[in-house]
C-alpha cells in the first residue's frame, strides 16, 4: 500500500456551497485550524445556481416586514411541519447574515436610498429577498470565497502561510467518516485528480455536502448532488428527518432535452411574470388552496394590481409556494392543456418593456437565447417541474447544527428540520448563512471543549480504503453509469412530485435490485480522474439516500409540502405531530420510525390567528 | 433528429497524449457537454471532463473547441454541421491534468495577490449606502463564473510560462479593477495594479473580451479604465511633483 497522506485540523468542513463556507469562516474566526474539503474547485458549488435571492426582513422596501412576518411565511410554506426554533433563529438572525456579507465586499442592487434592495417571492408577505438581478447565489459564493481568501491573508502576514489557518482541498471527495467509541475522529477520502487516499483527523466535522437531487432523473442539480452527507451521516449513526419531503421546483426547462430541468428562476414570477397553459388561460386561479384562500387574488385584475400596490390588494396565484404551484402545472399538463413539449407557457414578454426584463433577468435571458433559442423578451418560456431541493436531512440542534453524533454537525441542504414540508424559494440562502455561522461556532466550541481527541483506529482506515477500491477488484460486472440511469429513472416514475403506495412498493423492489447489482460494479481504467469511479462510490449514497425516501414516504399516509400521495390526498394534523426518522440498520439497510415532534412554543404560536392554527393544529394542540 | 457526430478528443495526461477519434450520437438541441457524458457513458467510462451546473452558471467546463476556448455546456451542436469533425481539446494555458482537466491552481495562486476588499472602518454592517448606479460597474465584473476562458485565450501567458510570475491576467485584472469601482472599498489599488499585477503586459488585444461567456467587457470597461487611472497616478506631471514634494508615507 502506497504512503497515506495525514492531515490533523481542528475542524472539517464537507463541502464548500454557501453553508459550508460560512462554516468555515466561523471557525476560523474562533481560532480553530480548519480545513474546507469539496469535491469541486473551490468556488464551483452548487449555491451558484441560486438565482432569485437571500430572503432576510431587513425592511427595505417594505418597512412593515420582520422578523415575526417572516418566521410566518416560513411556517406557513413548510405546512408547520418546520422545526419552529429553526424557523425563529432564521428569521431573526438572516438580516445580520446579509448586512455581514457586504462587509465582504457583496454588491447587493440598491434601493432608491441606496439600501439593500428587496423583491416579491413566492410565499413571502412583503418584498424580501435581497439579490443582484438573478445571479445572487454566484455574488454569495464568490463574496465568501473572497473573504476566505482575504482570512487567509491575514494568516499570510502574520505567518507567512497562506494555509496555516484555513486550508481549502478542493477536488476531494469524502468517502467515510471515521468514528471511534461514537463519537467523530477524522475522515477519510480521496484526490479526484490522483486518487491517492488521504487521512484526515479531527474531533469536528460539519457535513455542508447540499442535497440529493441526482438520484432523481429530472433535476435542477449538479453532478456534485449525490446525497454524500445525508449518507456520511446516517453511516456514522446520524439519523436522518423530513425525508420524504422533496421539492419539485415549478419551473424548469422542458425543452430542448438536454436541458430539461435546468432552473429557471422564481424571479420571474416575482417580476411579473404568468403562467398560462395551452388555452392561453392563467390557470392558477383555479389553483388557490383553502388556506391560502384569504392571501391570494382570485381574479387577474386584482393579482395585476398587487405589483404596483401590494397593501390594497392580494398577491397573485403565480406566487403561491412552489409545492403549490408544481402540482397545478403538472396537473394541467396531465389534463392535455400542456405544451408541445409536456411543460406549461411562462410568459413575461407580454408583462414587462424588453430592456426591464434584460436588466431584471439577464442570465434567464441569456440561457433561454444560447440553450433554447427562445428570447424571453419576445416569446414566453416552457416550463415544467424539476427536482430541486430536499427538505429532509440530518437531524440537527437547532442552536448549534450538532447531530446525535458527537461532533458531528450539519448545516445547509444536508441539515432537516428548517423547512417543513417545503421550502419557500429565498430561504435557502439565508439558511446556508445563518445556520454554517451556527454550525461552525457549534463545531469550533465542541472542539474546544474536548479534553481527549478520538483517533481513527488503522482498521476503520483500511476497511475504508477497501470500500473504496472494490470497484476496481473485479471485471465484467455493472456499469456505474447504466446503474445511475436506472436509479434516476426509478426515482422520478416511483417516488416523483405525485406518488401513490403501490407506486412506492415497487421502487423499494427495484432499489433492493439495484443494491444487489451496485456490489459488482466494476470500473476501468486507473484511480487518476476517473469519473467512472467516483460515480461507482457516489451511488452507494444515493442509493441509501433513495431508500430513506421511498420508504419515509410510503409511511407518511398524507400529502403536505413536498411530499403528494394520490392515495392520500388530504392533509391530515396528526401527521403534522410526527417526524419519520432514519437511520441505519445495516451496512445498506435503513430503519425509518415515527417521533413526535416538539410542540410549537406558545409566544410563537401567538404570532398566528387562532383561525389560522385550526387549519393545522389539532384540537388537543389548540387546548379545545 | 439524431445522427452520428464525428469528435476528436484530446486524451492523455502531464506524460503526453494525443487526439483520438470516437463516433457519437448526437441529438436535437444537445450541446458539446452532453455528447461528451454520451461518451463517457459508452465509450470511454474514465474520460476525465470537469463540469457542474450545465447551464453556464459556474465555469466549471472550460476546453477549446475547434481551438476557441469555449464551455462545453453552452456550445450548442446546432451551431456545426453533421458532416463536421469537432475537435475538442483541454485549455493551453495551464498544465494537462488528465484529457480535458488541466490544473488551475495558477489562478487561484493570483486570486490570492489581489489585497481584498477592505471595509469602511466607519460604518457598521447595515449602515452601507450605495446608489444603483455606482454598483453598477463593479457588478459586471462580479458577473464572472470564473471559467478562466480568458486567461486561457490571453497572449501574454498563453504561450508565454515566463509571464506567469508577472501576469495576474485579465480574470485579476478585472478584479483589481472591481476592487477600485467599488463605492466603499477604502484600499488603493492603482499603483499595485500596474506594479505587482503586470497590467502593462496587456496591450488590450481584447481577446479576452471575445471569448467571456457572460459577455463582460473585459478590456473596455476594465482594464483601460485601470489603465487610464495608473496614467494619471504614475504618469500625469503634476501628481509625479506633488509625490515628489509631498512624498505619501503609506
Amino acid at each position: 500500500m502506497a504512503e497515506l497522506e495525514r492531515h490533523s485540523f481542528d475542524v472539517l468542513v464537507i463541502g464548500a456551497g454557501g453553508a459550508g463556507l460560512r462554516a468555515a469562516i466561523e471557525a476560523r474566526e474562533h481560532g480553530m485550524r480548519t480545513a474546507v474539503l469539496c469535491k469541486s474547485l473551490f468556488g464551483k458549488a452548487h449555491t451558484v445556481m441560486a438565482e432569485g435571492g437571500i430572503a432576510a426582513a431587513m425592511g427595505n422596501v417594505n418597512s412593515n416586514d420582520n422578523w415575526q412576518v417572516h418566521f410566518r411565511d416560513t411556517m406557513r410554506g413548510g405546512k408547520f411541519l418546520n422545526n419552529w426554533r429553526m424557523a425563529e433563529l432564521h428569521a431573526k438572525e438572516a438580516p445580520d447574515r446579509v448586512w455581514e456579507l457586504e462587509t465582504y465586499g457583496a454588491l447587493f442592487d440598491r434601493t432608491a436610498d441606496g439600501r439593500v434592495s428587496q423583491r416579491n417571492f413566492g410565499g413571502h408577505e412583503y418584498p424580501r429577498l435581497a439579490h443582484v438581478g438573478d445571479r445572487t447565489g454566484l455574488e454569495l459564493i464568490r463574496s465568501l470565497q473572497q473573504k476566505i481568501v482575504s482570512l487567509q491573508q491575514e494568516d499570510h502576514a502574520e505567518t507567512g502561510d497562506y494555509e496555516a489557518k484555513l486550508k481549502v482541498f478542493q477536488e476531494f471527495t469524502v468517502s467515510d467518516l471515521l468514528i471511534e467509541d461514537g463519537r467523530v475522529a477524522g475522515a477519510f477520502g480521496y484526490w479526484r485528480e490522483s486518487g491517492r487516499f488521504v487521512l484526515f483527523t479531527a474531533p469536528s466535522v460539519i457535513l455542508a455536502t447540499g442535497g440529493i437531487g441526482k438520484s432523481f432523473k429530472v433535476t435542477s442539480n449538479s453532478w456534485e448532488y449525490t446525497g454524500d452527507g445525508h449518507a456520511l451521516a446516517l453511516r456514522a449513526g446520524a439519523s436522518l428527518i423530513n425525508m420524504e419531503f422533496i421539492q419539485f421546483h415549478p419551473t424548469g426547462m422542458v425543452w430542448p432535452p438536454s436541458v430539461k430541468g435546468i432552473l429557471v428562476t422564481e424571479s420571474v414570477r416575482g417580476d411579473g411574470g404568468v403562467l398560462r397553459n395551452s388555452e392561453g388561460k392563467r390557470f392558477m386561479f383555479d389553483y388557490i388552496p383553502e388556506v391560502f384562500k384569504e392571501k391570494y387574488a382570485d381574479s387577474e385584475a386584482e393579482g395585476d394590481r398587487w405589483y404596483t400596490d401590494a397593501d390594497n390588494n392580494r398577491r397573485p396565484p403565480e406566487l403561491l409556494p412552489r409545492d403549490e404551484v408544481a402540482r397545478a402545472i403538472n396537473s394541467e399538463v396531465k389534463a392535455g392543456r400542456g405544451t408541445e413539449h409536456g411543460g406549461v407557457f411562462l410568459d413575461v414578454s407580454t408583462r414587462l418593456p424588453a430592456e426591464e426584463i434584460t436588466r431584471r433577468l439577464p442570465s434567464m435571458h441569456h440561457q433561454f437565447k444560447e440553450l433554447a433559442d427562445v428570447d424571453i423578451t419576445a416569446q414566453p418560456m416552457e416550463v415544467g417541474p424539476t427536482c430541486h431541493y430536499v427538505m429532509g436531512g440530518v437531524e440537527v440542534d437547532p442552536d448549534t447544527g450538532a447531530s446525535s453524533v458527537p461532533g458531528l454537525f450539519a448545516a445547509g441542504e444536508v441539515s432537516g428540520g428548517m423547512h417543513g414540508s417545503n421550502r419557500l424559494g429565498g430561504n435557502s440562502l439565508s439558511d446556508l448563512l445563518v445556520f454554517g455561522r451556527r454550525a461552525g461556532a457549534g463545531a469550533s466550541d465542541y472542539a474546544a471543549a474536548l479534553s481527549v481527541r478520538p483517533v481513527p483506529s488503522e482498521a476503520s482506515i483500511a476497511e475504508a480504503e477497501r470500500v473504496a477500491l472494490a470497484p476496481f477488484s473485479g471485471d465484467g460486472g455493472e456499469n456505474p453509469y447504466t446503474l445511475h440511469m436506472e436509479l434516476q429513472q426509478t426515482m422520478n416514475d416511483l417516488v416523483g412530485i405525485i406518488r401513490k403506495a403501490e407506486e412506492i412498493e415497487r421502487a423499494l423492489e427495484r432499489l433492493e435490485g439495484l443494491k444487489v447489482r451496485a456490489r459488482t460494479l466494476t470500473v476501468e481504467g486507473h484511480r487518476q480522474f476517473n469519473p467512472g469511479w467516483h460515480l461507482a462510490l457516489d451511488l452507494r449514497n444515493m442509493l441509501v439516500v433513495s431508500e430513506c425516501v421511498a420508504k419515509a414516504a410510503l409511511l407518511r399516509t398524507e400529502s403536505r409540502g413536498g411530499h403528494t400521495r394520490d392515495d392520500y390526498p388530504a392533509m391530515d394534523s396528526d401527521w403534522r405531530r410526527k417526524l419519520l426518522v432514519c437511520t441505519a440498520s445495516g451496512p445498506s439497510e435503513v430503519d425509518v420510525v415515527e417521533k413526535p415532534q416538539i410542540p410549537i412554543r406558545e409566544d410563537l404560536l401567538d404570532l398566528f390567528d387562532r383561525g389560522e392554527l385550526e387549519k393545522y393544529l389539532t384540537g388537543d394542540e389548540l387546548g379545545s | 433528429m439524431g445522427y452520428q457526430g464525428n469528435f476528436r478528443v484530446w486524451r492523455g495526461d502531464e506524460d503526453g497524449g494525443g487526439l483520438e477519434d470516437f463516433t457519437v450520437e448526437v441529438n436535437e438541441g444537445e450541446v458539446v457537454l452532453d455528447v461528451i457524458h454520451r461518451l463517457q457513458a459508452t465509450q470511454a467510462g474514465d474520460l476525465a471532463v470537469r463540469w457542474n451546473c450545465k447551464a453556464g452558471k459556474c465555469g466549471s467546463c472550460s476546453a477549446e473547441i475547434n481551438g476557441r476556448p469555449r464551455l462545453l455546456c453552452m456550445t450548442r451542436m446546432s451551431t456545426f454541421t453533421e458532416g463536421e469533425t469537432i475537435t475538442i481539446t483541454p485549455m493551453r494555458t495551464f498544465p494537462i491534468i488528465r484529457d480535458l482537466v488541466t490544473d488551475v491552481s495558477f489562478n487561484y495562486t493570483k486570486a490570492r495577490e489581489i489585497p481584498s476588499f477592505k471595509p469602511p472602518k466607519d460604518l457598521a454592517p447595515g449602515e452601507y449606502r450605495m446608489q444603483q448606479i455606482d454598483v453598477e460597474r463593479s457588478q459586471e465584473f462580479r458577473k464572472c463564473i470564473e471559467c478562466f476562458l480568458c486567461q486561457d485565450t490571453c497572449h501574454v501567458i498563453r504561450d508565454h510560462e515566463e509571464n506567469k510570475e508577472a501576469f495576474a491576467g485579465p480574470r485579476f485584472l478585472m478584479r483589481v479593477a472591481e476592487l477600485e469601482m467599488h463605492p466603499l472599498d477604502e484600499g488603493g489599488r492603482t499603483v499595485a495594479a500596474q506594479e505587482t499585477h503586470g497590467l502593462g503586459l496587456c496591450n488590450i488585444t481584447k481577446c479576452c473580451s471575445e471569448v467571456c461567456p457572460e459577455h463582460i467587457k473585459i478590456t473596455d470597461n476594465a482594464l483601460i479604465p485601470m489603465k487610464e487611472r495608473v496614467a494619471d497616478r504614475k504618469y500625469d506631471p503634476v501628481v509625479w511633483l506633488g509625490n515628489k514634494i509631498f512624498r505619501r508615507q503609506s
